[in-house]
């Protein structure tokens, strides 16, 4: 039994991460309908952009963080402003062709800046790990997993309630009656992309901070793809539910499969259970149906 | 004073000629009706007007202000609202919800704001409710429709809704795409006696395209005759359904 609350907790601290990460595709797709396959490079620039301002100019941690945000933000503005703003009306393999092209520049501009080498954050959080009675967990899980729920509660209300979230949810549901609506549709495209990059940034400084970073880090965005899919690409509720479950199927599998099978199970498990939902539910968990009139 | 100027406007795609050298004037509070057989091109002088077109010539004037070049968001701040021929509702949300966002465009509240100041947010968004609650649900009678997903409602309700969404921006000009096709002979009455109201008792100008000529006898104040991307004609409804031009347009030639 304790096993089982160990592995439950873990996952749900990794799976909180995933749910920011995933919030990265979603921010971006509710609003203009494209799937950023660059999310995971966003993560890892995000993540190199922390260790540079912590390490190399020694800014203090509270600071260092606001301006990675806005790093981040101004990568998502950059990517939209200078590449996708003249791929628009192209059709969507092209787009996605160019996304992915993105992330692979964004590798290998990586390596070249930071070089392949793994790098480690100076302590951001406490290390004492957290001890909840029934498990424990460890202080960079603990931290991160807060740090991630905080951004989702933050991009949820967004959403829901600021103006300019409410003219995104419009922008995304019927472009022309949004511009009909005075809502500047473009505007919003670009800070759909700055939303998602702060989301898809943030995930890779908690996710670098557990584990190092690498120029190679982004390809978790792709483990974060399951997360996306499961819970609907455009719902920000099912990221969320997604993240969980993602998280803890891989820790309950890695933890009681690994064993047995030598190792492998844990990355596995999440892309089993995708495709085992996607043939009840096509749209995902919370997805919008596309429903045509006859 | 004209509210709304078109002049000159020559629209083509390619080599295909659409409008050419369309021009007429608008003036305050008058129904206005574009008639002209399908593909006459009577939705793309909407577009144009509204910015979704770009015209190679001609000039676009609201209240006396030139806005041409304008996006069409910026036109719809300075006034102009807009009804789909293809209903337009923001799918999957309430009644309420979409009315509300119509409104939205006169929310003061930034992103950052939003988030600070909440009393304020909040404070605004009552006093938005109120208005729009009160003024345009009222109006158009959908008090009991109003928590419903538009996506449920019956298409001369949706019909109601997308206009009422277009009021609660609280528009100078209303421009409508058909908003009695596909209607019963009851909706389409409801419809045409909600326009005159419109005009009558909120000040609204509209230009409306209508293919439903008892609809366009009834209502309109000036007609235009559009055909091929030209105007045969423009003059009181009488006038124009007795201009041969439109006849002909219409039924086609008298042989002999």
């Amino acid at each position: 039994m304790d096993i089982f609350l160990q592995l439950m907790v873990s996952g749900i601290a990794v799976g909180g991460v995933y749910a920011l990460i995933a919030l990265g595709f979603v921010l971006i797709y509710k609003a203009t309908n494209i799937i950023n396959f660059a999310t995971g490079e966003f993560m890892m620039i995000g993540a190199y952009l922390l260790y540079t301002l912590l390490v190399m100019v020694e800014c203090p941690v509270v600071p260092a963080f606001l301006l990675v945000m806005s790093g981040a933000t101004l990568l998502g503005f950059l990517v939209e402003r200078a590449i996708l703003r003249h791929m628009l009306g192209q059709p969507a393999i092209s787009i996605v062709m160019v996304t992915i092209g993105l992330a692979y520049f964004l590798t290998g501009l990586a390596e070249v800046i930071w070089s392949p080498d793994y790098k480690f954050f100076p302590a951001i959080f406490p290390r004492k790990p957290i001890h909840l009675g029934f498990a424990i967990v460890r202080a960079n899980m603990f931290y991160g997993f807060v740090v991630a729920m905080v951004m989702v509660v933050v991009f949820s209300l967004l959403f829901k309630f600021a103006k300019v979230g409410v003219a995104m949810r419009a922008t995304a549901n019927d472009q022309m009656a949004a511009y009909s609506m005075g809502i500047n549709v473009r505007r919003m495209f670009t800070l759909a992309w700055g939303f998602g990059a702060i989301a898809a940034a943030l995930g890779g400084v908690i996710i670098g901070n557990i584990g190092g970073i690498r120029p190679d880090l982004g390809k978790i965005g792709l483990k974060i793809f399951p997360v996306v899919i499961l819970g609907g690409l455009d719902s920000i509720a099912g990221a969320v539910l997604g993240g969980f479950i993602v998280g803890i199927l891989e820790n309950l599998a890695g933890g009681y499969l690994d064993p047995y099978f030598g190792g492998g199970i844990k990355d596995l498990a999440p892309f089993v259970a995708l495709v085992l939902i996607l043939m009840v539910k096509p749209y995902g968990l919370f997805g919008k149906k596309e429903i045509e009139r006859l | 004073m004209a509210i709304l100027e078109v002049s000159n406007l020559s629209l083509s795609f390619g080599g295909l000629s659409v409008l050419s050298d369309i021009g007429f004037s608008v003036e305050k509070n008058q129904i206005y009706t574009l008639i002209g057989p399908n593909g006459a091109g009577k939705t793309s002088i909407l577009n144009c007007i509204a910015g979704f077109y770009k015209p190679q010539e001609g000039r676009i004037t609201l209240k006396g202000q030139d806005i041409s070049r304008l996006s069409p968001d910026r036109r719809a701040a300075l006034g102009l609202a807009r009804t789909f021929q293809n209903i337009a509702l923001f799918r999957g949300m309430t009644v309420l919800d979409n009315i509300k966002l119509g409104a939205h465009i006169h929310l003061k509240t930034g992103v950052l704001s939003a988030l600070v100041y909440w009393g304020r947010a909040h404070r605004e968004e009552m006093a938005l409710r109120r208005q729009v609650e009160e003024d345009v649900i009222d109006f158009l009678e959908i008090e009991p429709i109003r928590r419903m997903s538009v996506g449920s409602l019956a298409y001369g309700l949706q019909k109601r809704v997308e206009l009422a969404r277009a009021l609660a921006m609280n528009p100078d000009v209303l421009l409508m795409d058909e908003p009695v096709s596909g209607m019963n002979v009851e909706e389409t009455e409801d419809m045409a006696r909600f326009i005159l109201d419109i005009k009558e008792e909120r000040d609204i100008t509209i230009v409306l395209i209508e293919h439903d000529m008892n609809v366009v006898m009834d209502i309109s104040d000036h007609v235009v005759a559009i055909n091929f991307g030209r105007k045969i004609t423009e003059g009181s409804p009488q006038e124009v359904a007795e201009h041969p031009d439109v006849i002909k347009a219409y039924l086609g030639e008298k042989k002999g």
